[in-house]
């Protein structure tokens, strides 16, 4: 119906056209402006009752139980493949160089730094965002979260508080899971089918690798678990009725939870440099950069 | 006649959804006691109106006084608590599916009386026994009962805090006449049994003649000329039978009349 009253307002001619479309920019824009406001008064409100009020132990539990122990088997494997398809990739290029030892150094410092966090992120934007923005959009739908809020009870404190807890504490956890496995994974490519000495390869991966890689992709791993959570349940509160809605709200949120977490990649990985320019000033990496 | 004490008290409510105005200047009073059905046809607003009266709906002008406190400047917390006053017994029931009937029933007493824990499961058997389900559903969910339970289980939810006003949005729709009737006979029980104010949204003739003692008409908006108040009617269900406006007197016959014409007219200017 929308559709059909706008195509009746639309002008005719040319200066019709140019003012139809200023028009359009301009609703546009003042939608995508309505929906950062929305946004962060979404997120102020769930961090509001994260201080105020903890979920119950029984919520939260259930909720970390679906979010991080059933993605844990997903995520170790896709882990496990990325680590090998890393070393398949690098091989011949290092190879060229005759410096496939070093190849221990490489596919172990992307994967910490990386593939690990954002691989876990993605896995759980894939399997946790959008059932979760699925879930809510059809509570939302079926009037289950005007009920919570008939009953005095408050939507966000009931069903955001817990599922953004889980998805926070737990992404460390995940990502440190497809770090490991993908260790595993590209150690075990090289070492039995591409026959790099192990000796070499695990010297290396010491040499370039330190406890701050780590922490970095922890650190990072942690803003992409409050990106999914946030945005996931947010897509879910403002559904748009029927099954296309609920449809939707769970692709929006898979969506926008990966293009938040690729920018907020770069964003982060330059901050994090600069920490660490400011923390170790004198250390090798520091002063090659 | 003893007048009776107002407990909801709605003055100049407009409500738009985006820019769709919804409702248009609605007044109304509602005494202790009192059972209101609300009709009118599809898409007039009467549900709007039943959500706005507990603030699931912000008005963009006008407001209610629940209880002598103007509703819209009660904060967060307040709210909440004077929510816990009403019961809503929503159209499709709206249970929490995730839940067995059990937590559904149990939910807002663990919410707001979670000290008092021994007495929870008294309070939830005593009101599946009011509502006439049996203990056997309790380990259920939602969706394996039929609509007609499920309208129950809700009801047995909107009561389980003793609420002093009950607002049901469509009780009967959906159901068969035998069902509707049992729902219908179960409002009048309870009325009588928890001395409640009710709200009955309904388009349904039967239960606002068997339930209501006064009936208010809501007309759609965008059919009414500027100046026309969008309560049409609002008397007792004998009176609405003998209404002269041919609106009314068209819904209460559930007969389609000019509006066959109008319909036509509306999609050949599409």
């Amino acid at each position: 119906m929308a559709t059909g009253l706008e195509t009746a307002t639309r002008r005719r001619g040319l200066l019709g056209g140019i003012y139809d479309s200023i028009a359009d920019v301009g609703g546009a824009v003042l939608n995508a402006v309505a929906t950062l406001g929305d946004m962060t008064l979404f997120t102020w409100r769930t961090l509001t009752w994260l201080a105020t009020r903890l979920p119950r132990r029984e919520t939260l539990f259930a909720n970390m139980y679906q979010i991080g122990v059933l993605s844990l088997p997903v995520v170790a494997l896709t882990g496990t493949f990325i680590g090998m398809v890393l070393a398949v990739q690098s091989y011949t290029q290092f190879r060229a160089f005759g410096l496939e030892t070093q190849l221990g150094g490489v596919i172990n410092k992307s994967m910490f730094r990386e593939l690990g966090p954002v691989l876990a992120a993605t896995m759980l934007a894939g399997r946790v965002g959008s059932a979760m923005a699925a879930e809510l959009g059809t509570m939302r739908v079926t009037e289950q979260i005007d009920a919570l809020s008939s009953m005095g009870a408050n939507p966000i404190q009931y069903l955001v508080v817990p599922r953004f807890l889980s998805c926070l504490l737990l992404i460390p956890s995940l990502t440190i899971m497809a770090v490991f496995m993908g260790v595993v994974g590209g150690m075990v490519y090289c070492i039995f089918v591409l026959d790099i000495d192990t000796q070499h390869y695990w010297s290396n991966s010491q040499k370039f690798v330190e406890n701050w890689d780590l922490l970095y992709g922890v650190i990072k791993s942690v803003f992409f678990g409050a990106t999914i959570g946030l945005l996931s349940c947010y897509r879910g509160f403002h559904c748009e009725p029927g099954a296309e809605g609920v449809g939707s709200a769970a692709t929006t949120a898979f969506v926008q939870s990966f293009v938040v977490i690729i920018v907020l990649d770069l964003f982060l990985s330059i901050l994090l440099d600069q920490v660490y320019l400011i923390l170790w000033p004198q250390s090798p990496v520091a002063l090659s950069l | 006649m003893v007048v009776a004490e107002p407990i909801l008290d709605v003055r100049g409510l407009h409500v738009h959804f985006g820019r769709q105005q919804v409702l248009r200047d609605i007044s109304l009073t509602v005494s202790r006691g009192e059972t209101l059905a609300i009709i009118g046809e599809s898409g007039c607003g009467k549900t709007v109106l039943l959500k706005t009266l507990i603030g699931l709906v912000q008005p963009r002008q006008g407001f209610i006084v629940f209880d002598g406190q103007r509703v819209d400047r009660l904060n967060e917390q307040q709210l909440a608590a004077e929510r816990t006053r009403f019961g809503f017994v929503f159209q499709n029931s709206a249970l929490f599916d995730s839940m067995t009937i059990a937590e559904n029933i149990l939910f807002p007493l663990r919410q707001h009386r979670a000290k008092e824990r021994r007495q929870h499961q008294q309070e939830m058997l005593d009101r599946l026994r009011e509502v006439g389900l049996p203990t056997s559903v309790l380990t259920k969910r939602p969706a394996e009962l039929s609509g007609g339970m499920r309208k129950r289980v809700g009801l047995a939810r909107a009561l389980v805090m003793r609420p002093e006003v009950l607002l049901y949005d469509e009780p009967t729709t959906g159901l068969d006449p035998i069902v509707s009737d049992v729902i219908n006979e179960l409002m009048i029980r309870t009325r009588e049994s928890y001395d409640v104010t009710s709200i009955i949204v309904t388009h349904d003739m039967k239960t606002a003649h068997k339930v209501a003692d006064r009936v208010v008409m809501l007309y759609p908006q965008a059919r009414l000329d500027t100046d026309e108040p969008q309560i049409l009617f609002d008397g007792s269900p004998t009176e609405i039978d003998r209404a002269k406006d041919r609106r009314v007197a068209q819904f209460v016959r559930g007969e389609a009349g000019d509006r066959l014409m109008e319909m036509r007219k509306e999609t050949s200017e599409d």
